[in-house]
């Protein structure tokens, strides 16, 4: 048996453990935030400091229109979010269904096909997706970057399947006694219980179209068209990293949304990365 | 379906296939018909504006020789053996933490949980400004323990110029990927959650220490995570790009140390217009991660332990 001492000596061990991984965590934000407030010349400043000598709020408006097209970057990610967020969610649950609560023969086989695609990284096939979408007129295009996600991706269609499978079997043994077609079940039975998993779903999608960054830099071609990742980009790479304070405003402006959607969202997110552990 | 097939299972077949066919359509052209694709224009001459030319395995030829393609491919597997072990134990570490009964430990989730949702563009600036050699934090922190050890040892060690000293680069990029390793801990968390209470209490009674049972109840019990979380980071480090890109300001890194082979791919068929090349490395990538895949989930099932469901 452990003496009681022992056992607050290690709680304390690992309180301490926890507070120096916390700092070494939040270090990359605080200095992200820090350097976005200051005067370019405290940038730079040797030892350096972190709080600046004075607050440079200027920065951000500044950042903004360095950019040039923030606000047009902005929009255009918050639309191809939305575009591939009903697209991923409308299809990958019609597919979840369909890999769930109908019984055919050969489901699951075809199931471990679903698995095996979430193995193929974007890379590998990127150059024939590249000229396929070409061939239609598509570059230059949004419609590489949301059309897709109409077409139920192996990672959502799993997430939903996960949570499908939970539900139990009666729920729908009613509704077909009445007559009802698997398309009424789905939409009045199963999606309404869903909404947690159709919300993880959502949140997921949200966050990947956010991010991603490679599709719009081979299928986007008018600087106009650009996305934040891809408008941050071009703003770094044609300073060469020079005007740290505005690079790191631009950054926490783009990180921002983000992070505020997650303290929304919290729980949803948890549960729904558990789940793809795995878990469920 | 033969006449042995019933009605309603006939029923149930069509609705299913519908139901589906979103995924069906998109297996088909958007994976199915890239690959198939990719291993024919592979064997092309493939510049987008012109029609592809089969030129055999001229490509595959020119790879054999293509000191770049060799480089990349280097520096691709030094990243993943370097950075999957280290993320893994890492997340695992921190896991075992988050999971003792403490108050604010939700607090620390968070905390540790946040820096992965950083989008990748915003995680390759600010790490380009954290390594920076100067004023970069890192060696901002790395100065006083230097000088330290310098003091005491009569040493002469100073903190590296990482993103533009060839031998350090990689760190530096692994060092940015172990801050984005808060997916990995909250799926080690949920596993831990599921190690049965009483394994615990029995190791106890048998006078098991923490080490003990960490090792020999925690690590076989989530080892399907672990495998789980292993094939995702070996599937992400193989596609590394964005970070590396942006820290480089779409460069390769100093002596092409964060060339990497998607960064090639990405090289070859958009900036130098050879898309067949570029197939013919992409190819080579599929195989290797499938390869490797197959490979840990061979050795997996000789050594993860399923409980009964």
């Amino acid at each position: 048996m452990i003496s009681k001492n022992a056992k607050l000596i290690q709680r304390a061990c690992i309180y301490v453990l926890l507070i120096l991984g916390a700092l070494v965590f939040v270090a990359p934000f605080a200095w992200m935030v820090s350097t976005s407030l200051k005067p370019l010349n405290e940038t730079m400043s040797l030892p350096p400091r972190w709080l600046p000598t004075e607050i440079q709020w200027d920065n951000y408006p500044q950042a903004v229109d360095e950019m040039k097209l923030f606000w047009r970057y902005t929009a255009n990610t918050l639309y191809l979010c939305v575009m591939t967020v009903v697209g991923s969610v409308v299809s990958s649950s019609l597919a979840a269904y369909g890999f769930s609560r109908i019984q055919w023969p050969g489901r699951d086989k075809v199931f471990v096909l679903v698995l095996a695609t979430m193995m193929i990284p974007f890379p590998v096939i990127m150059v024939p997706l590249y000229t396929l979408f070409r061939e239609i007129g598509w570059i230059g295009s949004y419609k590489p970057l949301w059309v897709p996600s109409f077409f139920a991706g192996a990672f959502n269609v799993f997430l939903l399947r996960q949570f499908f499978l939970t539900l139990p079997k009666d729920l729908e043994e009613a509704a077909r006694i009445d007559g009802a077609s698997e398309l009424q079940i789905f939409w009045r039975v199963i999606l309404p219980l869903a909404k947690p998993a159709l919300i993880v779903v959502a949140l997921f999608q949200f966050m990947a179209t956010w991010n991603d960054f490679l599709g719009p830099l081979i299928y986007l071609t008018d600087q106009s068209d650009f996305t934040l990742a891809l408008g941050l980009q071009a703003y770094q790479s044609k300073g060469g990293g020079t005007d740290w304070h505005y690079l790191m405003a631009a950054s926490t402006l783009v990180v921002l949304p983000v992070v505020v959607l997650f303290f929304f969202t919290q729980r949803y997110f948890v549960e729904g990365i558990a789940t793809t552990g795995g878990k469920g | 379906m033969g006449p042995g097939v019933s009605r309603s299972e006939k029923r149930k077949i069509i609705a299913g296939l519908l139901f589906i066919s979103p995924w069906v359509a998109g297996f088909i052209f958007l994976t199915l018909y890239p690959l198939v694709s990719s291993a024919y224009l592979s064997l092309t001459d493939y510049s987008v504006l012109a029609d592809p030319v089969f030129i055999g395995l001229d490509n595959y030829k020119h790879l054999a020789t293509d000191q770049l393609f060799w480089q990349s491919l280097w520096n691709t597997f030094y990243f993943a053996v370097l950075s999957i072990p280290i993320n893994l134990i890492t997340a695992i570490f921190l896991a075992v933490l988050l999971n003792f009964d403490l108050t604010g430990k939700k607090i620390f989730r968070t905390i540790y949980f946040l820096p992965s949702l950083v989008p990748m563009v915003c995680m390759g600036v600010l790490w380009q400004w954290m390594l920076n050699g100067q004023v970069g934090l890192i060696n901002q922190v790395l100065w006083p323990i230097c000088d330290a050890l310098n003091w005491m040892t009569g040493t002469n060690l100073a903190p590296p110029n990482w993103l533009a000293n060839p031998a350090y680069a990689k760190a530096g990029l692994v060092l940015a990927s172990m801050w984005g390793v808060g997916n990995a801990v909250v799926i080690f968390l949920a596993g831990l959650q599921d190690v049965p209470r009483t394994l615990y209490e029995a190791a106890g009674l048998d006078g098991c220490s923490f080490w003990q049972k960490t090792v020999h109840v925690t690590l076989p019990v989530i080892s399907p995570v672990i495998y789980f979380n292993g094939i995702m980071s070996l599937i992400g480090s193989f596609q590394v790009f964005a970070v590396p890109y942006v820290m480089t300001n779409g460069g390769e890194g100093p002596g092409r140390s964060l060339l990497f082979s998607a960064t090639y791919i990405f090289n070859k068929g958009f900036e130098s217009w050879s898309m067949g090349y570029a197939c013919a490395v992409a190819l080579i990538l599929f195989v290797i991660v499938l390869g490797l895949t197959l490979l840990a989930t061979y050795l997996s099932e000789r050594h993860v332990y399923y409980a009964a469901k």
